[in-house]
């Protein structure tokens, strides 16, 4: 049996060493061949870019070698798909080659897209790439006080990512003794300050405390650069000396490029994890359409279920468990404090005070990861 | 006249119904309507709240057996 996965990020790594791991003898037997497509030698740790942005992580320690998390049963190729042949259970890939597959897994991720509002890419520091990163650490660095505007894009990668920046610029103006010299202003596209209720219950009394100012239902419209104003659909504007964007996002382009999902984003069963009309691809991570968050947890939990899946269907013929829905999101809270969200489609979170230890489980988290992304953890 | 796209936001707390249904208004088509299925108790006031700030247009907005039918038009 061939087994292609498309996609070398948290997801589609996990997925491949599980699986390697769980058919090492049929591999062995050379009854099952397990190949994975990637556009990049390098691997990122993606949540590493929020420390970049503040200074408290240097950007090699963002990368490993991608071979190097890899088991070496894993016949891997750093070659991008470009184009799906689904009809006929092939692909194509950049360099010209045609890999078929019985069982295909599309863990392609998703992409920033600022462009898509007029003025974001030009007046707003992000740190969802590592030259962005790096850019707002640097005009961090050189700010001196005044107003500090962070928009919300929709989609976005990281739903904690927006309070969790709050807490972090906090305490960094405070560290530089100049918070006295400095207003934050939070906007949000929905009616609250966080889509989680329980994460909004939860951070609302933390930013009063902290004095952060904050617009709901604020979906960036354009940037006005010249005049330092930032615009929303509804109707109402803020004024800033530093704009911080979480950027919108949407699905890679070799996924639109095939018509596999408006926006880049696969229709996938919210339960089997398989893509609609198409029991053979499974989809995985920030690829699929489901209504999960975007993060490298629900791409690791997702990917534990299709592994043990298609293992199964290799040793007995059918799947064994359905994808609940769960995630487990860090929150850095500031002030060495952090605290977790878990849930999955039936029980919403249930937020516990930010504590110092679960602070330094995410600083040793931040480690961890090389071994989760081996499938070990 | 455009398309009926339905959006599954049942059971589900993150990212959430309405930031869902602002993630596919942003693909719309001006004309398109979007029915929006949600468990969320508040988004049968959410949602109509934020339908009516941008300029949008709620079509329906009815609960069947505990799920929340929510039709919306896009508008501009």
């Amino acid at each position: 049996m061939k087994i292609l996965v498309v996609g070398g990020g948290t997801g589609g790594t996990i997925l491949a060493n599980n699986l390697a791991r769980r058919l090492s003898g049929e591999i062995r037997a050379r009854k099952v061949r397990i190949t994975l497509l990637t556009a990049s030698d390098r691997h990122m740790y993606q949540p590493g870019l929020l420390y970049v942005a503040f200074g408290q992580m240097a950007t090699d320690q963002l990368y490993r070698d991608q071979a190097s998390l890899l088991e070496s049963s894993i016949d891997f190729h750093v070659d991008p798909v470009e184009q799906f042949h689904l009809d006929k259970n092939q692909v194509t890939t950049k360099n010209g080659k045609v890999h078929e597959y019985d069982m295909l897994v599309i863990a392609t991720g998703s992409r920033i897209v600022p462009e898509q509002i007029p003025g974001l890419t030009e007046g707003a520091e992000t740190f969802y790439t590592e030259a962005t990163a790096v850019k707002m650490f640097k005009c961090l660095r050189e700010f001196q006080g005044g107003k500090v505007a962070v928009v919300v894009g929709v989609p976005h990668k990281c739903p904690i990512a927006p309070v969790e920046l709050i807490f972090l610029l906090h305490d960094y103006f405070k560290a530089r003794g100049i918070r006295d010299k400095v207003t934050i202003k939070y906007h949000y596209p929905i009616g609250r300050i966080h889509t989680i209720e329980n994460v909004a219950k939860w951070a609302k009394p933390e930013f009063e405390r902290m004095g952060i100012e904050y617009e709901t239902l604020f979906n960036v419209k354009e940037v006005d650069v010249k005049n330092k104003v930032v615009k929303s659909e509804e109707g109402t504007e803020t004024g800033y000396d530093l704009l911080i964007a979480i950027p919108p996002h949407r699905g890679m382009e070799v996924i639109e490029e095939n018509n596999l999902g408006q926006g880049g984003w696969i229709p996938t069963d919210r339960y089997k994890l398989t893509m609609k009309d198409h029991d053979n691809v499974y989809v995985l991570g920030d690829t699929t359409n489901l209504p999960v968050s975007k993060t490298g947890s629900a791409a690791h939990f997702e990917a534990e279920v299709i592994a043990e899946n298609i293992a199964s269907i290799v040793k007995i013929g059918a799947p064994v468990r359905d994808y609940d829905g769960k995630v487990y999101c860090f929150i850095e809270a500031g002030h060495d404090r952090a605290t977790y969200a878990m849930f999955n489609y039936l029980n919403p979170p249930d937020l516990k005070p930010a504590s110092k230890p679960m602070h330094w489980f995410k600083v040793a988290y931040n480690q961890m990861y090389w071994t989760s992304v081996r499938g070990l953890l | 006249m455009g398309e009926k796209k339905v959006i599954d936001a049942r059971d589900t707390y993150c990212p959430g119904p309405l930031m869902e249904l602002i993630t596919y208004m942003k693909q719309a088509s001006v004309g398109d309507t979007l029915e929006l299925l949600s468990t969320d108790e508040g988004s049968a006031a959410d949602v109509p709240e934020w339908i009516h700030k941008v300029g949008h247009e709620v079509v329906s907005n009815e609960k069947v057996e505990g799920v929340w039918h929510i039709q919306v038009r896009k508008a501009k």
